[in-house]
């Protein structure tokens, strides 16, 4: 899905047709946020030392590659891909069976691994939050971090249960029916954050 | 039972065995006059004879565009009484054999107890002239208890008040050439026939199917084509030394079609028979292991179909006979291997017979005749079936609606079982009525029994609605 | 799909995704904590007519592993043995809510019967039917060879990738064998150029349809065809010599292990990045010598641990899906889009 006409800095939504797409967030905007997170983990943290970001598939890995390279950028020493996981969370969701059968994806934790790690969980939307329980079951299983954060890039709101961000790019109120897609570089070719109308069914 | 029908049914513009249409009058249990005019002699009117006549005791049937066959006479039919009256009686069996056009079936002797005895097969003809639906005759069992080791009574069977002439071990092959060949010669001294199982039972331990590439695949147990044509080869070598009749079973392979008509060649007097389903069905229909098409002997190849009509085409195959095996449910709604093999076949074989054989062009309704009336009485020594239609022959009659189409509903049919092969299939003909001695078993498509007949009730210039019978 | 009946059912796209699903099940394994919540809640029963302790040991572990309920039913002292029906036997499963039927049995085809009758909702998984098929341990047999043999020569990751130009040389008892059927069908859907080798007897009347060449000489397909994986069936003892129908499908034990048999000599001939393979349990002495089974190029063992991969990503892929509203789940074929 291309974008359409060039999108005002801050659109007014409630202006928009039906069905329509509306491009919420630009590269510069993205970009500005990632960086404002790295720094923000930096601080609560204290620095990088024992830190970990796992990205969550799909676009959840590549933005947790480029916080890695902004904590690197500002930290000595850091080494970026040391710092960087992928935590598949297919295998632990409570909604498979209201799905068409999902592909499983891969799961690599950095070599040092994650007990006694201050974990990252990085995710491109938070919504509902059970992809994050799902994730925070599947870390369970692979070890005992010394804490467990969450940072994501748009947080939509809408929560089934009591999850929530400890760094968010924006806050995004959004219908329920509305989608709200992120596409990154690495994958899709540009970075941006569309809100499509609702359909039926269930949305993301 | 031996006397003749005080009802009169005048059959108008049927087509005796596909010829030109002309009107029939049964009356007194045989065809007493043909064409319009001896019809009106002998009725004493002068009325036309396509209605009008206004005698109360003439059923008339209008007979246009029907083809009219000597009834039926099926040489190999598994009628299941006594011992399995849970999958056929003779009472329900021999009903579906009305419905199919019979007016003769030939009744195995695979029953239990089995028909090795005088006292059996008595039971089972006695069994058949009560229900009143076709003449049965009981096949003999060759082998005491079909076991293959001794001689049945055959001869006790032959002087039986149902006169055995064909003795088969059916369902089991008699391998033992010493056997097989004491029978073929003891047969002799009363015109007897020795109907032949080919199956030489080493070479089919376990066999589940026709043993080629889909058997291959599915992973059932083969059953080559060999076991069949070695036993032939080897029986008709014995007939032609003993000379003897032999009749060879349901035939299936190109290669028993080809010894079969090198042992014509040889003046060997061999006679065999094809089933419908061997015509038509082939081993693919294994392939999702539906065990209703478990039969034996099993469906071969299109190879061996195109084979055997052809062999029935060109006279090599005699007849074309059932070997209708009816199964309960219960037989036939489990895993493949632990299925009973056979299928249905009364109600469905001449609709088989003019798909494959006459609306391709093969045969003429004449040669239907002679496959499934003439020559199987002839081979199984029945005198009064398989007869010309003709002034004094007796009234064993079918008509066939050749136009018709039907959809295969075996729940529909009169036998008491649902196993046919056919279940969906929308099949060619219908036998419209069945005449056994003049006496209607199957008007309009519906059986009717002796009671339907006492009340005779028909109207003139149709056929009144009888409601089908379960017995 | 909705059943795994037979690998013949399998096209290149499904087969390669229930191969990747494995790799992603077998990533999981190597962890402390093995065991999965995916299918917490469903209901997986072995429904075992005959004795396989391997075979229902992998589904059971894998069923387990995703935290299904398993039930176990053997036929043995059950119902069954008394003369209960394949059907009544279903439906009791059917009433205790199988939401996936795993079933080995002795009569060929049984499986389809038991998809086809409508006597159960869930899936059938065809466990070993007969002589017939045994689609798991094809797909396991076609893991290992991918694991080993794709991807530079098993050093990178082959996901996605299927078995193209590989050679496999299937040999022994290919008359009686599920394994070799299901092998010969999916290994030839994945690419690979299957040979089967066994003496005359052993090959069943109607194999020149099979999309594999045969032979009835081992040392010439070894030594011209190089094959990159040997896969050794097992020989069923009551096969053999004397006391067997016609007197057994070949002379003697000894004369079968000389021309079949993989021993020392033979496995010299095998190209050096040549896998040896056995469905178990093996004949040692039979149709392998110890020599082969324990060298260094017998995947055997390993085998065992991809049957529990292979087994989860079946069970994930016929159970995970989305249900239906006529209870059945969404078919293995349509699901195989990578995000």
């Amino acid at each position: 899905m291309t974008s359409g006409p060039t999108a005002p800095d801050r659109p007014d939504r409630r202006d928009r047709p039906d069905r329509g797409t509306a491009v919420v967030l630009g590269a510069p905007e993205i970009g500005r946020a990632l960086t404002r997170i790295a720094h923000e983990v930096l601080e609560r943290n204290k620095g990088a030392d024992d830190l970990v970001l796992l990205g969550i598939p799909t676009r959840g890995l590549p933005l947790a590659e480029r916080l890695a390279r902004r904590v690197a950028a500002v930290e000595a020493g850091v080494d970026p891909a040391a710092l960087v996981g992928v935590l598949d969370v297919t295998m632990y969701r409570d909604d498979l069976s209201r799905h068409p059968t999902r592909p499983i994806g891969t799961t690599r934790l950095p070599a040092s691994g994650i007990d006694g790690k201050v974990v990252v969980l990085v995710d491109d939307v938070l919504f509902s939050g059970r992809t994050i329980r799902a994730a925070l079951d599947a870390i369970n299983d692979l070890g005992r971090p010394r804490a467990v954060q969450l940072a994501t890039l748009v947080d939509r709101g809408h929560r089934e249960l009591p999850i929530r961000a400890d760094y968010v790019g924006k806050n995004l109120p959004t219908a329920q029916a509305e989608r709200v897609r992120v596409l990154v570089e690495e994958i899709d070719g540009e970075d941006a954050v569309h809100i499509e109308a609702g359909e039926e069914g269930p949305a993301r | 039972m031996s006397s003749g029908t005080a009802q009169r049914y005048l059959l108008t513009g049927v087509a005796p065995l596909g010829g030109e249409p002309t009107d029939l009058l049964l009356a007194g249990g045989v065809v007493a006059a043909v064409g319009a005019d001896d019809v009106r002699a002998a009725l004493g009117t002068g009325t036309g004879a396509d209605g009008g006549h206004g005698l109360d005791d003439v059923v008339t049937v209008d007979g246009a565009g029907l083809v009219a066959l000597p009834g039926l006479v099926d040489l190999h039919t598994h009628l299941r009484e006594p011992g399995r009256e849970d999958a056929e009686t003779v009472g329900s069996g021999t009903r579906a054999a009305a419905l199919g056009g019979f007016t003769a079936v030939h009744a195995m002797a695979n029953t239990s107890p089995v028909a090795d005895t005088a006292g059996v097969v008595e039971q089972v003809w006695r069994l058949g002239r009560d229900a009143g639906w076709v003449d049965v005759h009981p096949v003999g069992a060759v082998s005491v208890g079909l076991e293959g080791a001794s001689l049945a009574e055959l001869g006790a069977m032959a002087a039986s008040a149902a006169r055995v002439r064909v003795f088969s071990d059916d369902g089991k092959c008699v391998h033992d050439p010493v056997l097989m060949r004491r029978a073929l010669e003891y047969v002799k001294a009363f015109d007897g026939v020795v109907a032949q199982h080919a199956q030489e039972p080493r070479l089919t331990v376990g066999a589940q199917m026709h043993e080629g590439v889909v058997s291959a695949e599915l992973g059932l147990a083969g059953w080559p084509a060999v076991a069949e044509e070695a036993i032939i080869a080897r029986d008709v070598l014995l007939a032609e030394h003993v000379g003897s009749r032999l009749h060879v079973c349901h035939l299936s392979t190109a290669g028993s079609v080809e010894l079969i008509r090198w042992a014509k060649s040889r003046g060997i007097a061999v006679t065999a028979e094809v089933t419908p389903h061997h015509l038509v069905l082939t081993d693919e229909l294994a392939r999702d292991y539906d065990p209703i098409y478990k039969v034996n002997p099993p469906l071969r190849t299109q190879a061996d179909v195109d084979a055997v009509r052809d062999g029935l085409a060109d006279g090599t195959i005699d007849i074309v006979a059932t070997d209708h095996a009816p199964h309960t449910r219960e037989d036939k709604d489990c895993e493949w291997g632990a299925a009973a093999m056979g299928m249905t076949g009364l109600e469905t074989a001449l609709s088989v017979v003019q798909q494959t054989m006459v609306d391709t062009g093969r045969m003429t309704w004449a040669d239907v005749a002679r496959v499934m009336s003439t020559a199987p009485a002839a081979i199984g020594r029945v005198e009064d079936h398989g007869r010309p239609i003709a002034v004094g022959e007796p009234a064993n009659l079918t008509l066939v609606d050749p136009a018709a189409r039907t959809v295969v509903v075996p729940e529909r049919q009169g036998t008491a079982s649902v196993n046919s092969p056919f279940r969906g299939r929308e099949l060619p003909g219908r036998v419209v009525a069945t005449f056994l001695r003049g006496r209607a078993t199957v008007l309009d498509g519906q059986a009717v029994d002796r009671a339907g007949q006492h009340a005779g009730q028909h109207a003139g210039g149709g056929v009144a609605d009888v409601p089908g019978v379960r017995s | 799909m909705r059943h795994l009946l037979s690998t013949g059912d399998l096209d290149r796209e499904t087969a390669v995704h229930v191969l990747d699903t494995a790799a992603g099940m077998a990533a999981t394994q190597s962890r402390e904590i093995k065991k999965l919540p995916t299918l917490r809640g469903r209901t997986v029963v072995n429904l075992f007519f005959e004795d396989s302790t391997r075979t229902r040991i992998s589904f059971e572990t894998a069923a387990k592993r995703l935290s299904a309920d398993v039930i176990n039913f053997s036929a043995k002292g059950s119902s069954v043995s008394k003369g209960e029906s394949l059907k009544d036997t279903a439906l009791t499963l059917q009433a205790m809510g199988a939401d996936a039927v795993v079933i080995r049995h002795s009569a060929s085809g049984a499986p389809h019967t038991l998809a086809r009758s409508g006597w159960v909702d869930g899936a059938v998984v065809n466990a070993g039917d007969g002589t017939h098929q045994h689609p798991t341990q094809a797909l396991l047999d076609a893991y290992t060879i991918r694991r080993h043999l794709v991807g530079a020569g098993g050093t990178a990751d082959p996901a996605g990738r299927d078995l193209a130009g590989l050679r496999v040389a299937v040999v022994g008892d290919v008359l009686h064998s599920r394994v070799a059927r299901s092998n010969v069908d999916l290994l030839t859907t994945l690419g690979a150029e299957v040979t089967l080798v066994a003496p005359p007897t052993l090959v069943p009347v109607g194999v020149e349809a099979w999309p594999c060449r045969v032979s009835y000489h081992l040392d010439p397909v070894l030594a011209d065809q190089r094959p990159d994986a040997v896969m050794m069936l097992r020989v069923q003892r009551e096969r053999m010599g004397a006391g067997a129908a016609g007197g057994g499908y070949f002379p003697t034990p000894l004369e079968y292990t000389r021309g079949y048999g993989l021993d020392a000599r033979r496995l010299a001939l095998l190209p050096d990045h040549a896998i040896v393979m056995h469905p178990g349990p093996m004949n040692r002495g039979l149709e392998i010598s110890a020599d082969a089974a324990d060298s260094p190029r017998a995947v055997i063992v390993e085998q065992v641990a991809n049957g529990v991969a292979v087994r989860m990503a079946v069970l994930y892929l016929l159970l995970a899906g989305e249900v239906s509203p006529a209870g059945g789940h969404e078919r293995l074929d349509d699901r195989t889009g990578i995000a």
